[in-house]
């Protein structure tokens, strides 16, 4: 596979996947357990996921870690399985895309509010981070995707760790927003500016936004990230916001309803679109539709 | 007056220190520790709620807050009890079994404490039994329930359906990231908090046998 930065650099558009807890969930998750956990109680789930968004036409698979960081394990008492949970995330999505895809390592928060607001030590998140990167470059990796973060100080520790646990791949890191009556800003204050200049400057080659929002507020971030970014722009959006229909939540926006915002967020200059909660492979194929219909970016 | 006034914008500024030195001054010049609680430390976090609503500060600002609001309530706490002081009521809060989320959970209980009420955290990852167990020991009004992933806001129906199983008069509120009015209703919970501040108000409500 052409490395990524080069398929960026040449003006192509990648495409992500899409949600992975509702598909696991499906494919036998309980609520109370872990989903990492699944990685070696049912990997053939995991395959099968990785399977159906490689099918829908996603250039990257995200590997099930998003929990997996040291100090989410502890949590529930896993931290002693750091290794094999993270190693078999990486072997899971390898063997259901070969080389027809890239594996996307995920890192998400560590679950601590970092002091001297909360009980977070920056140098154990840090090393938590290191850590689990390390077995996830070692396993095989091709990209690392630091996300759904609303700390920006947290963010720059998991990127930085990234870049130097596992120098050779790119990292894309994304951050959730909530829309205010003074703008977009994270729950710890942190504002579109201040995230796409930290992120890059923690060493991130792609920045952007996951998770929080629909497609169209996604389209809204994604202006204000160029505004003030030279570097390539991601956007997961969620399907929608989640709505009770009969007691299951369901996620409102269609794959046609992401689909249709593509062209707004290619001319905003995004160059990797996925999906975040709610998603499904139908919406990936809309995208990747969507992206394959646009004319190129340069 | 003056002194109350302080204590309240020392919190709202979240110097901690500030506020134990003034509430303990304010109860060594004679002032009522319910005074000093409602118009010192509620009053504070009445506007420090307000603000987070309108993210004119955020949730730093709010955990500093909190930490002089604790500050207060050490000296306060024995004094109003003492006093015989009622509580606004006691509320059990935890996030629901499988999720690990507890930020949105921890602000909320900082409101409830800033509003008056006495909170039981049962912390994340919470089995519906311990909610119920907790609510029946402890003779709550209100259980709060949070979850921020889809895949654990189901639970809250399991929590819903053993209030009801077991004969409890504890209302439930639901609230997190994922839940909506619509869902709340749709699982039988009693309320439905969209952020901390709302959470406080529906609590007050439903405390109030609204």
């Amino acid at each position: 596979m052409r490395p990524l930065l080069e398929r960026l650099a040449a003006g192509e558009t990648i495409v992500g996947d899409g949600a992975w807890g509702t598909m696991l969930m499906a494919r036998g998750l309980r609520p109370g357990v872990p989903p990492e956990t699944l990685n070696l109680s049912s990997p053939e789930a995991i395959e099968e996921v990785a399977a159906l968004y490689l099918d829908a036409g996603a250039d990257f698979i995200t590997t099930n870690t998003f929990g997996g960081s040291p100090l989410r394990l502890r949590a529930y008492g896993l931290e002693d399985r750091l290794e094999p949970i993270n190693r078999a995330a990486v072997e899971a999505v390898r063997r259901a895309v070969g080389g027809r895809a890239y594996v996307a390592a995920s890192i998400g928060p560590c679950g601590h509010v970092l002091k001297p607001y909360g009980d977070g030590d920056p140098d154990e998140i840090a090393g938590g981070y290191a850590r689990q990167l390390e077995i996830l470059a070692d396993a095989g990796a091709d990209l690392v995707i630091v996300e759904t973060m609303t700390d920006l100080t947290e963010a720059r520790l998991a990127v930085e760790a990234a870049r130097r646990a596992a120098p050779d791949l790119p990292v894309m890191a994304t951050m959730t927003f909530d829309r205010t009556r003074r703008g977009f800003f994270t729950v710890m204050g942190v504002t579109i500016a201040q995230a796409a200049e930290g992120l890059a400057a923690a060493g991130a080659d792609i920045v952007g936004s996951n998770c929080g929002n629909g497609i169209e507020a996604m389209v809204e971030i994604a202006r204000e990230l160029r505004a003030c970014s030279e570097r390539p722009l991601a956007i997961q959006a969620n399907a929608g916001l989640p709505e009770s229909r009969g007691g299951a939540v369901v996620y409102p926006e269609t794959p046609d309803v992401l689909a249709s915002w593509v062209p707004a967020l290619l001319a905003a200059g995004v160059r990797v679109i996925g999906g975040c909660c709610g998603t499904t492979p139908d919406h990936v194929r809309a995208l990747r539709a969507a992206v394959a219909a646009a004319p190129p970016a340069r | 007056m003056d002194l109350l006034k302080s204590i309240a914008e020392s919190l709202e500024h979240g110097d901690d220190e500030r506020v134990h030195a003034l509430v303990t001054e304010a109860v060594a010049a004679g002032l009522p520790a319910g005074d000093v609680l409602n118009q010192g430390l509620i009053a504070g976090m009445g506007v420090v709620g307000e603000q987070f609503r309108l993210r004119e500060i955020f949730l730093p600002d709010v955990l500093l807050a909190a930490r002089a609001m604790y500050a207060g309530l050490d000296v306060l706490k024995p004094l109003l009890a003492r006093d015989g002081v009622p509580t606004a009521g006691t509320v059990v809060i935890g996030s629901v079994q499988g999720d690990l989320h507890d930020i949105g959970k921890n602000l909320v209980g900082i409101m409830l404490k800033g509003a008056g009420f006495e909170v039981v955290d049962l912390g994340n990852d919470v089995a519906p039994e311990r909610f119920v167990d907790a609510a029946a020991r402890s003779g709550a009004a209100v259980i709060g329930l949070s979850a921020l992933l889809t895949t654990t806001m189901s639970v809250m129906k399991d929590v819903v359906d053993l209030v009801k199983a077991r004969g409890l008069k504890a209302r439930v509120i639901v609230g997190g990231a994922p839940v909506s009015e619509a869902f709340a209703k749709d699982i039988g919970a009693d309320a439905y908090g969209f952020d901390a501040a709302n959470a406080v108000d529906r609590v007050k409500a439903l405390a109030a046998g609204a």
